[in-house]
């Protein structure tokens, strides 16, 4: 059904640790793993996916490490990915990084983890704070106190304990919305702009958004006692049309997915999200909207490249979000030649910066207002003598972070905080929209 | 501190002093040292000398400690299994620790120990362990039992563990009903046959319940385990539908995948009119669409599984074609599914974005990528025939790039192209043309031979371009070779004055200065045609080409339903159905110059055991021949004394024509004087030609194997049947198979290979020397232990003791001894099999009672697991054959028949002194 064996190594393939969890792959098996790969990175036939006779590999990289299951059956792929990835989440969480030394210097402890985490291929208890009542960091702890399975790893709540306390009862309610869009940046007709440095390209516009969409997540920190029911109301626009509320402002999420807390079946039912949180950090819920939404930053450029002279560059970024909001940490990413030389740069805001290693000019702007144009200009200077291997045109990637704002419209209408107890708590949010995978093309 | 300390002792003598160490009255040095092992252990240093001190610190209150004595004894039990049991009494003890944490430890540790004297002390602990009050050692336990069926199947069984798991799904814990789910399932799928699961509407609804409750990991066992149920009607799937969809909204990848599985399943059984049917489509993509925001591997499973669910329900994704536009930083084997699906979800609609996004794809530097993106192109032109114009003048831009790989992969689509709409883009040929000597991969080459010889009328300088090939025509590949004949020989029946010099040289290169036997071949043939009638040759060779259809990579209907049903799994990414056991192996087979292997088998076993299964191609009337075993046998009609060789079923299709592309099998076992064949009658019901047929089987219990080729003498025309007997040899690879009977066949011809699985008669293994001396016989039988003893009762026999006998005897089944009891016949049976195993019986005939009554009822009888050695001849007689041999006795035919002569039949395993 799922991963015989599950093993660590370091990036030259050596197996760090290992779990062997139904003994019908051998071990020694995973000698072909690095080999493979090699082999199958020179083939440029990479895949997530490799087998060896009958035994398949299932991996994937973290840092410096391998993270690979071997089966022999036809074992359930997602589920083998997914518990990969929830491994290293767990085994972050209790060792901050993962790599060579923390293994090495907590091995007790990933046997433990790995004891715990999967039983005979099938994932068990994968929650990290829940693994951390009973698999304590300071071994030493057990000496004394008698440790006892902690009734969540298998109450039908397995994400909460109970007993939780709080002196003052707070929820933080994050609302983080991320915009990705792949575009194609508006450029021809530009670039004759090029010799007259001195007026405003009015750059015809024929770029193009290809495709773009939002990504938002609800993070909630909770600070609250005993075991609070809550309830989440959004302006969802399926919500508000089962209820009759169909003028107000609303906003259609197209696919939501919820953390494991949250009533699947009564969200299906009447859209009502209600959960009883984990203590602390986590993410609620996710959703997407594929709804066009005008860029939030615009970018038109030119870059033109005269062979064994200089490449000349000239980006126009333009802010198309309500005037009062104001982005922050905007970074723009131009791809430059990697044989390109002596860099000039003149912006008309903000600073600009050539990043050799990964062959781009970086413009940092700390703060971009909404509605303001602004200009860079960057001239290169390449060698007479071209290289020969033929490079690829990577895209512009564009970073910012707008706070007190959402593209989507989403709002916290209320969140209701219901315990046997009584107490009352606040709920807090904060809205902030950001760039998500951010690119346009050059022409 | 940290733990890395312990991984620095490597001076010599370290076992000794670790023994020293781990001997220490000291509780903290103690546990230092089996960290010191533990550590040892995990850089692959062999500590397994330490064996008997470490398990002295097992009886320990330090839970740490007892957690790494633990670890070191799963990874070495196997090692020293008589040492493993000093372990038992501190596992049993631990088991009934107050501590639920130890007793699921010691439970869930146990069940590691994969030694078998070890399994049997673990019975007790576990039965208690499945009943404890605390669920964390109950989920536990469940899983154990799993562990225990992998080790000891029959222990599982005989100790009633199977039921109690099935109880466990009713349990309160949803994590425990999880576990047991994910249990059962897995015993059922190694022993596909047992029912184990039994899954009805009340315990579907007990897991539909459940899913609601327990953790994402819970989810996805049941959700995998619905996916087997077959609901019993439409109603009944909508519900399931309607309780399942909500998964969607899972932040797991996996829980969705599995629920997009269950839904892909059931919705084959809802009516496409229905309303619901609509809003299941509408809910199914957004959350296939999300997928690919997941990290890259899922994304890549979740792509693979896009790209069985678009073949299959087209309609679910066709307005989401932008989602899979490439993004520059996706991983390279997702950037290759994407442009898969992409063309795939091509249409009139929006195949302008389409190829202005391949256009963009062609000039990235990943070559793999960008030949892709090339072809890409072609196939839109030949799938979307209102968008071929563009995609033409697209390719022409990219040849004027004169990137050599994009040129030729252009070239090799244009002739796709070509043929696709003849007569329509000849214009282009002039721009092809000057690229000529760029091209140096075959492929290209022999496109771009192909079309100069294609429209050699309308090429000025066709000879010219023709005879600039035919310089190195030796070194070329045989695709060119090839090509460059045809080529020429249709330039010369288009222009005969001018190149008649030139399709000389061609021929004579081809037939005389070659040893490639299909160039020869082909050579003379148009050497024969032009110099015996050139009018012909010009028909033959000119003749009008069939168009070339639009998709040619989809996969093959019942293979995608197949896979459908295997949605997440590796299968789904694989794109071919699993294999249970091992490969199909080469050892058995006789093939003459037929080369199954060569034939593609190879290519799906790929380094992968993902070959097409047997059972998916086992036609419905399996068992057939075993069920009608007897029907000849005490065939009234036949009368008493004909003895003309053992019973043979009538043939029974195996591999249906829908299944195998038109082919299809039918066939039975016959035993002759000595010589096992199956006789076969293969019937062509497809449109086409077969020739080249081939046969494997795979490793099989009694090792049969063809003894000769499978002859088919001349091609087999549509419609046209024709009947062969292979004979059948037991000496081939020896498996143990599932059901016993049970054997797996390819069968390759000129179009595939195809697979399907078969039961063969037992009694075709019975040999003619079955007869055992008396005196052994008696011996024999006194031996046998009474619980290897079954007994079942075989109704309506019309047949007396003698007639009985010779009947038997027909089919190699010896009377030994006969006598008679208070006027009962008692017969005394042997018979013995191909591969040795002797198998006694007792008969006993009740002359003139027409009533029956069964003693033994059919329970007892099911398969055993014991282990099974037919190779050596070693006499562990599985009561599979008795099994077998029950269905080979009951007369199914002769119902109507109404006296009973045959009261009970003992079937006896035996072990025979060597």
């Amino acid at each position: 059904m799922s991963a015989s064996a599950v093993f660590i190594l370091d990036v030259k393939g050596k197996p760090l640790i290992s779990r062997n969890y139904k003994g019908d792959v051998a071990m020694s098996k995973i000698e072909h793993f690095m080999p493979l790969l090699v082999q199958r990175e020179e083939e440029g036939a990479l895949a997530p996916l490799l087998s060896h006779g009958e035994v398949h590999f299932l991996w994937i990289k973290h840092s410096n490490l391998y993270l690979v299951a071997t089966t022999s059956k036809n074992a359930n792929a997602s589920l083998v990915y997914s518990f990969l990835y929830k491994t290293i989440e767990v085994f972050c969480e209790y060792f901050k990084e993962l790599e060579e030394e923390s293994i090495r210097d907590n091995f007790v402890i990933v046997y433990e983890l790995l004891d715990e985490l999967m039983d005979f291929g099938f994932p068990q208890t994968t929650d990290s704070k829940i693994l951390q009542e009973y698999i304590t960091q300071q071994s030493n702890k057990l000496e004394t106190g008698k440790s006892r399975v902690p009734p969540t790893v298998t109450n039908a709540v397995s994400w909460r304990s109970e007993g939780i306390k709080y002196k003052k009862n707070e929820v933080f309610i994050d609302v983080i919305e991320s915009v990705n869009l792949l575009g194609l940046a508006a450029g021809e007709g530009a670039g004759c702009l090029l010799t007259t440095p001195h007026i405003h390209p009015q750059v015809n516009a024929n770029g193009s958004v290809l495709l773009s969409e939002i990504v938002g997540t609800i993070k909630l920190k909770v600070f609250l006692s005993g075991m609070p029911e809550l309830r989440l109301g959004l302006n969802d626009r399926v919500l508000f049309e089962l209820t009759g509320r169909g003028k107000n402002k609303s906003v259609e999420l197209e696919d939501v997915k919820f953390h494991q807390c949250v009533r699947l079946s009564r969200f299906d039912n009447d859209r009502t999200i209600s959960f009883i949180p984990p203590d602390g950090d986590f993410e609620l819920m996710s959703y997407r909207l594929s709804t066009q939404v005008k860029p939030l930053i615009w970018i038109e450029s030119v870059i033109e490249k005269f062979s064994h002279s200089r490449v000349e560059i000239m980006v126009k970024a333009k802010g198309q979000f309500k005037k009062q909001s104001v982005a922050n940490s905007v970074e723009i990413a131009v791809p430059v030649p990697s044989d390109a030389d002596s860099p000039r740069f003149k912006t008309s805001v903000g600073s600009a910066k050539y990043v050799p290693e990964r062959n781009v000019v970086i413009w940092s702007i700390k703060s971009f207002p909404g509605g303001k144009e602004y200009l860079m200009r960057a001239h290169f200077g390449l060698p007479s003598v071209e290289k020969e291997e033929v490079e690829g045109r990577p895209p512009i990637g564009v970073k910012f972070e707008i706070p007190y704002f959402t593209v989507s419209g989403i709002q916290v209408r209320y969140m209701k905080i219901i315990e046997k107890s009584g107490y009352q708590a606040l709920p807090w949010v904060r809205y902030i929209t950001q760039s998500g995978d951010y690119q346009l093309r050059t022409s | 501190m940290t733990d890395s300390k312990y991984f620095t002792t490597t001076k010599k003598g370290e076992i000794f002093e670790l023994k020293a160490e781990l001997n220490s009255d000291k509780k903290e040095k103690k546990k230092e040292a089996v960290k010191k092992v533990i550590a040892s252990m995990t850089v692959g240093k062999d500590v397994s000398a330490l064996f008997p001190d470490v398990v002295n610190c097992m009886q320990t209150d330090n839970l740490e400690l007892k957690k790494l004595v633990y670890l070191y004894l799963m990874n070495y039990a196997k090692s020293q299994p008589d040492m493993a049991i000093m372990a038992v009494n501190t596992f049993v003890k631990d088991c009934e620790d107050p501590n639920p944490l130890i007793r699921a430890l010691a439970v869930r540790t146990m069940g590691c120990i994969r030694v078998d004297k070890i399994t049997e002390y673990l019975c007790e602990p576990l039965r208690k362990c499945l009943k404890d009050e605390d669920p964390y050692v109950r989920k536990t336990a469940a899983v154990c039992v799993a562990k225990l069926h992998d080790i000891n199947a029959q222990l599982v069984e005989d100790q009633g563990f199977l039921d109690t798991l099935k109880d466990l799904i009713s349990d309160s814990n949803p994590m425990v009903v999880a576990n047991a789910v994910a249990a059962l399932s897995e015993i059922a799928e190694s022993h596909p046959s047992s029912n184990l699961l039994d899954l009805n509407p009340q315990s579907i609804n007990k897991l539909l319940t459940a899913l609601n409750e327990c953790t994402e990991w819970g989810q996805i066992f049941i959700l995998d385990c619905l996916a087997n149920y077959t609901p019993k009607d439409d109603r009944e799937a909508q519900s399931i539908c309607e309780r399942v969809t909500p998964r969607l909204s899972h932040a797991n990848s996996a829980v969705v995948l599995s629920a997009v599985k269950v839904l892909m399943k059931f919705m084959e059984m809802l009516s496409k009119d229905l309303d619901y049917y609509g809003t299941l489509l509408k809910k199914l993509a957004p959350p296939l669409v999300t997928l690919l925001s997941a990290e890259p591997e899922l994304q890549y499973v979740a792509l693979r599984n896009i790209n069985l669910i678009v073949q299959k329900r087209p309609e679910i994704l066709k307005h989401e074609m932008k989602v899979f536009f490439v993004k520059y930083n996706d991983p390279i084997y997702v950037k290759l599914e994407k442009l898969d699906i992409m063309i795939r979800l091509a249409s009139q609609a929006n195949i302008a974005q389409v190829l202005a996004e391949l256009k963009e794809y062609a000039t990235e530097v990943d070559v793999d990528f960008v030949r892709k993106a090339v072809r890409a192109i072609g196939r839109c032109a030949i799938k979307v025939e209102q968008s071929a114009e563009r995609c033409v003048s697209t390719l022409l831009d990219l040849i004027q790039t004169k990137v050599n790989y994009v040129v030729q992969e252009a070239i090799v689509v244009i002739k796709d192209i070509f043929r696709k709409y003849p007569n329509k883009y000849e214009s282009v040929i002039a721009t092809l043309c000057e690229n000529l000597d760029s091209l140096d991969e075959p492929e290209a080459r022999a496109a771009m031979i192909w079309i100069v010889g294609e429209y050699a009328e309308r090429i000025d300088n066709a000879d010219e371009l023709l005879e600039s090939f035919l310089e190195g025509f030796h070194d070329e590949s045989t695709q060119v070779q090839l090509q460059l004949l045809t080529g020429i020989v249709k330039l010369f029946l288009k222009k005969p004055t001018e190149t008649q010099e030139l399709v000389q040289q061609v021929l004579s290169l081809a037939t005389q200065d070659s040893d490639n036997p299909d160039l020869r071949d082909r050579g003379y043939i148009y050497w024969r045609l032009l110099s015996t009638d050139p009018v012909a040759a010009k028909e033959v060779v000119l003749a009008e080409k069939p168009l070339i259809s639009e998709e040619t990579d989809l996969i093959e209907p019942t293979l995608l339903d197949e896979l459908i049903c295997y949605i997440g799994t590796l299968a789904s990414v694989y794109h071919k159905p699993p294999m249970s056991g091992p490969p199909l192996t080469t050892s058995s087979v006789q093939m003459g110059a037929v080369d199954l292997l060569g034939g593609g088998l190879d290519s799906l076993i790929g380094g992968t055991n993902f070959v097409a299964p047997p059972t998916a191609a086992v036609p419905a009337s399996l068992g057939a021949p075993i069920g009608s075993g007897l029907s000849d046998l005490f065939d009234l009609t036949s009368g008493v004394g004909t003895l003309s060789g053992s019973y043979v079923a009538p043939k029974a299709v195996w591999l249906p024509a829908m299944k195998a592309k038109g082919l299809e099998i039918s066939g039975t076992f016959t035993r002759q004087v000595g010589s096992i064949s199956m006789d076969l009658q293969l019937t062509n019901k497809a449109l086409q030609v077969m020739t080249d047929f081939a046969i494997q089987f795979n490793r099989n219990s009694f090792g049969l194997a063809p003894a000769a080729p499978l002859q088919v003498h001349a091609p087999l025309s549509p419609n046209q049947t024709v009947e062969i007997s292979l004979p059948l040899s037991t000496v081939g690879s020896v498996m143990k198979m599932e059901p016993l009977n049970n054997l797996q066949v390819a069968v390759k011809n000129n179009i595939d290979v195809f697979y399907f699985s078969t039961l063969y008669p037992l009694h075709i293994l019975f040999v003619e020397d079955g007869k055992m001396d008396r005196q052994m016989f008696l011996a024999t039988w006194k031996d046998i232990p009474n619980e290897n003893e079954a007994q079942f009762q075989i109704r309506d026999c019309p047949l007396n003791a003698e007639a009985v006998s010779s009947k038997l005897q027909s089919s190699n089944i010896f009377t030994v001894a006969k006598r008679n009891v208070e006027g009962q016949d008692m017969l005394y049976q042997s018979l013995k099999l191909t591969n040795g195993i002797w198998v006694l019986a007792e008969l006993r005939i009740q002359p003139g009672n027409p009533s029956c009554t069964v003693r033994a009822p059919a329970p007892t009888l099911r398969p055993w697991s014991l282990p099974f050695v037919p190779c050596q001849g070693v006499v562990l007689v599985e009561d599979a054959v008795q099994a077998s041999l029950q269905a080979w006795l009951e007369p199914e035919s002769v119902r109507s028949l109404k006296r009973t002569f045959l009261e009970s039949f003992h079937i006896h395993p035996v072990r025979l002194p060597r």
